[in-house]
């Protein structure tokens, strides 16, 4: 394109060539300015019209995606209108630009940003210590207001000291415990099943459904499921029915504080529900690709089923295992929806997820509840630093 | 050789046995609420949703008046060969034929009923609790005792418009952002390439907590809460790191001559990445778009911090959690409730489970 259009500019001459400069100048300016518009345009009807609600939804798909297609091709129309080296130097940024702001802003930065405010105490670092319209006098000033104002690590020392932390802590490390090694098993366990069954299909379908189901929903069908009724009326709740009609007395089962902290079993159920299809697919797949050869050995052998299973299939899919295992890991670690919406941390099932959200955003206390963000993230270090030396292993990139 | 043919057979039954009892466990939880978001809320109230199924229960066969019998409810009386009292049969006497007999009303005006067991399933489906989640009306109901009752409907229509504003673009957006980076890391050489790449990897586990805090004090400042592009800013954000990953991990691999042709005919990148990888990546864009779809539509947290200021945006998720919070025993709202919320992700899932499949496993090599 480039190539073609500097071919005619040069065939017209001076004034053509003037012309067609202004011209492009004003395609650079003009357009990305218009495109502006539009897009700041939209932002504020999005932000202020009262149209109907299909409408507005409209806008802001067609607003939403079309704004991104628009600045990526308006910023690499610009970029390849400059000559070549430049052109060379920065397009890549054009491309990866976006992504990698994106990424600085919303995580990278973030974790630092966090550590900073747990340093500090309920309304953060004090605004007027940043104030650069003094000078060099202010800023100095404002670095001891800084040191003065900051607490230190007594935000972390109180998460212990006022107990706010240990009970959400004992409930995550049975979350971890408990979630990832029962999705783990009961997903192997299926996984294998399925494989001699002629219902492989079917059955694998019927367990990876729960997977497209929220939080918030999975809470609602569970919260059915241990539903309770005063003992003189019919229970409709499953799990208290089949207790009564087996002559027992219902129970409130996450609500049971008296076998405080094992009732957060009956919220990890959930969290295994919906994890055991993500297992079963992992364990599936890796299980297929085990050789045949392998496994008619082991029969010819005269190994048994149970045999070949810890023998043989468990050594071979040793890898997929610690991966289903971290992934689940992290991810009850993380956990936050179930909790809020079943008990909202009553019952003492309070976990450091639950807790973040209170601490920062109920209590409003930046200081703590950036420590308890900080904890979270100190927890999956070590899965990181994995993540990284693996990636660095494979030399490739 | 018969004997291994009938073990061979028994070891199936095993097999399929425990797959079908893995299956009921797993599907029960969803068949019961389904099953309740069509029945009556005083049937939900007084039943269990097992009902639906035939099962023995007391019917009433006959209504006798105790007065045209002269039956005198302050002694013991004698009906159907049974010897009770008032309060006796206030409680439900069972007669030596086994029927039962149960006094209904006050001892002056009240009939005995007269019930046998009897083989009965209930079945009196409606889409009414569909109707009272999405319209937003208020009903009325009647109790057994006669009297009427105004209950407030809700109102899941907006918040599934809300839901579905959030999640196209949330999807939409981070893997166009994500596809270009992929491809600048794949097929362009720049300096940082390696660092920034190495960037990616690590935040691939970052809590999104970590940045909940700081992201909503910039959007305080820029006055974004609130707002659809704070929430899928804030999606694309948190969804960026391992969109980047897989895609790179299945741009990367695309046959290098294709690229190499091309650019000999004096394409540029941009046509390139438009024009060839975008349209040859479909599968592995497919699964990400499936996954992330999934992940906005469910996701609580994110809504919550940067649309809860304003509930006219409210997205289905949290409508949900506010009928449980404020309403936890309208079980005919929360049932239909629940169902509307998952329709969508449910439908998507089902039919591009294949995508879906493929994209765990590929994203299975990292966690």
């Amino acid at each position: 394109m480039q190539t073609v259009g500097a071919k005619e500019v040069g065939e017209v001459g001076v004034g053509g060539r003037l012309i067609a400069w202004l011209g492009r100048l004003l395609v650079a300016i003009v357009i990305p300015a218009i495109a502006f518009g539009v897009i700041y345009a939209g932002f504020i009807f999005l932000r202020e019209s009262d149209a109907p609600k299909w409408i507005i939804a409209l806008v802001a798909i067609v607003w939403g995606v079309g704004g991104v297609a628009l600045l990526y091709t308006l910023f690499n129309g610009l970029v390849e209108r400059l000559p070549d080296p430049w052109q060379a130097r920065l397009q890549p940024f054009v491309f990866v630009g976006p992504a990698v702001a994106i990424m600085a802003w919303y995580l990278a930065v973030p974790t630092v940003r966090t550590f900073w405010l747990s340093l500090f105490g309920v309304d953060g670092p004090p605004e007027e210590a940043f104030d650069l319209s003094l000078g060099l006098p202010g800023l100095i000033n404002g670095f001891r207001t800084l040191i003065e104002s900051s607490v230190g690590i007594d935000n972390y020392v109180s998460l212990f000291a006022q107990r706010l932390l240990t009970d959400a802590m004992r409930n995550n490390v049975l979350w971890m415990i408990f979630g990832s090694t029962f999705s783990v098993i009961s997903g192997l366990l299926i996984a294998v099943l399925a494989d001699r069954s002629r219902f492989e299909r079917l059955a694998k379908s019927l367990i990876f459904l729960p997977m497209a189901i929220s939080f918030v929903g999975a809470g609602v069908i569970w919260k059915f499921i241990y539903a309770v009724r005063p003992a003189d009326q019919p229970q409709i709740g499953v799990l208290n029915a089949l207790l009564t009609s087996l002559g027992g007395q219902p129970n409130s089962w996450f609500a049971w504080t008296e076998i405080i902290p094992w009732n957060s079993l009956f919220l990890i159920v959930i969290v295994i529900w919906l994890q055991t299809g993500f297992a079963m697919v992992l364990f599936s797949a890796a299980l297929k690709g085990i050789p045949g050869e392998l496994l008619e050995a082991g029969r010819v052998d005269g190994a048994k089923e149970v045999q070949i299973f810890f023998r043989i299939m468990v050594p071979y899919i040793q890898g997929t295992i610690v991966t289903v295992w971290t992934t689940i890991v992290i991810f009850t670690l993380k956990i936050f929806d179930v909790v809020w919406v079943m008990t909202g941390g009553q019952f003492g099932t309070e976990v450091i997820a639950t807790q973040f959200y209170r601490q920062r955003f109920v209590a409003r206390d930046s200081g703590v509840g950036s420590a308890v963000a900080i904890i979270l993230l100190l927890a999956v270090i070590p899965v990181m630093i994995y993540n990284l030396r693996q990636f660095r292993e494979q030399e490739a990139f | 050789m018969k004997s291994a043919r009938r073990q061979k057979y028994l070891g199936g039954l095993f097999v399929n046995g425990a797959l079908l009892l893995l299956c009921l466990l797993w599907t029960i939880p969803t068949l019961g609420l389904f099953v309740s978001s069509f029945r009556s809320r005083l049937d939900i109230q007084s039943s269990g949703w097992w009902n639906i199924f035939p099962h023995q229960a007391w019917e009433t066969t006959a209504v006798l008046d105790p007065r045209e019998m002269g039956l005198d409810a302050s002694g013991v009386m004698s009906v159907e060969g049974a010897q009770a009292t008032f309060e006796e049969l206030r409680a439900g006497v069972t007669t030596p034929d086994g029927k039962r007999l149960l006094w209904v009303g006050n001892r002056r005006l009240g009939n005995i009923e007269v019930q046998e067991q009897k083989l009965t399933v209930s079945w009196d489906f409606s889409l009414t609790n569909y109707q009272q989640v999405l319209t937003g009306k208020d009903f009325e109901f009647q109790n057994p005792d006669g009297t009427i009752e105004h209950i407030k409907g809700d109102d899941m229509t907006g918040a599934f418009l809300n839901s579905l504003a959030v999640a196209v673009p949330s999807t939409i957006i981070p893997i166009l952002i994500a596809a270009f980076a992929a491809y600048a890391f794949a097929w362009m050489r720049f300096p940082g390439r390696r660092w920034l790449f190495i960037m990616v990897v690590g935040l691939l586990v970052v809590p999104l907590q970590i940045a909940l805090g700081p992201i909503l004090s910039d959007y305080n400042a820029l006055n974004l809460n609130g707002t659809f592009l704070a929430v899928w800013l804030a999606h694309a954000g948190f969804g960026l790191a391992l969109a980047t990953y897989l895609l790179y991990n299945y741009i990367s691999t695309l046959p290098r001559e294709t690229l190499e042709s091309a650019f000999m005919d004096g394409a540029s990148h941009f046509t390139v990445f438009t024009r060839l990888i975008l349209p040859l990546s479909v599968p592995a864009l497919a699964s990400f778009a499936i996954f992330q779809f999934l992940w906005v539509w469910n996701d609580y947290l994110v809504a919550l911090i940067f649309l809860g200021g304003n509930p006219e945006f409210e997205v289905v998720t949290m409508r949900l959690a506010d009928i449980v919070g404020s309403r936890g025993n309208d079980w005919h709202l929360l049932t239909a409730g629940a169902f509307v919320s998952m329709i969508l992700p449910l439908t998507v899932f089902i039919s591009l489970q294949r995508f879906f499949v493929r994209g765990l496993l590929a994203g299975s090599v990292k966690g």
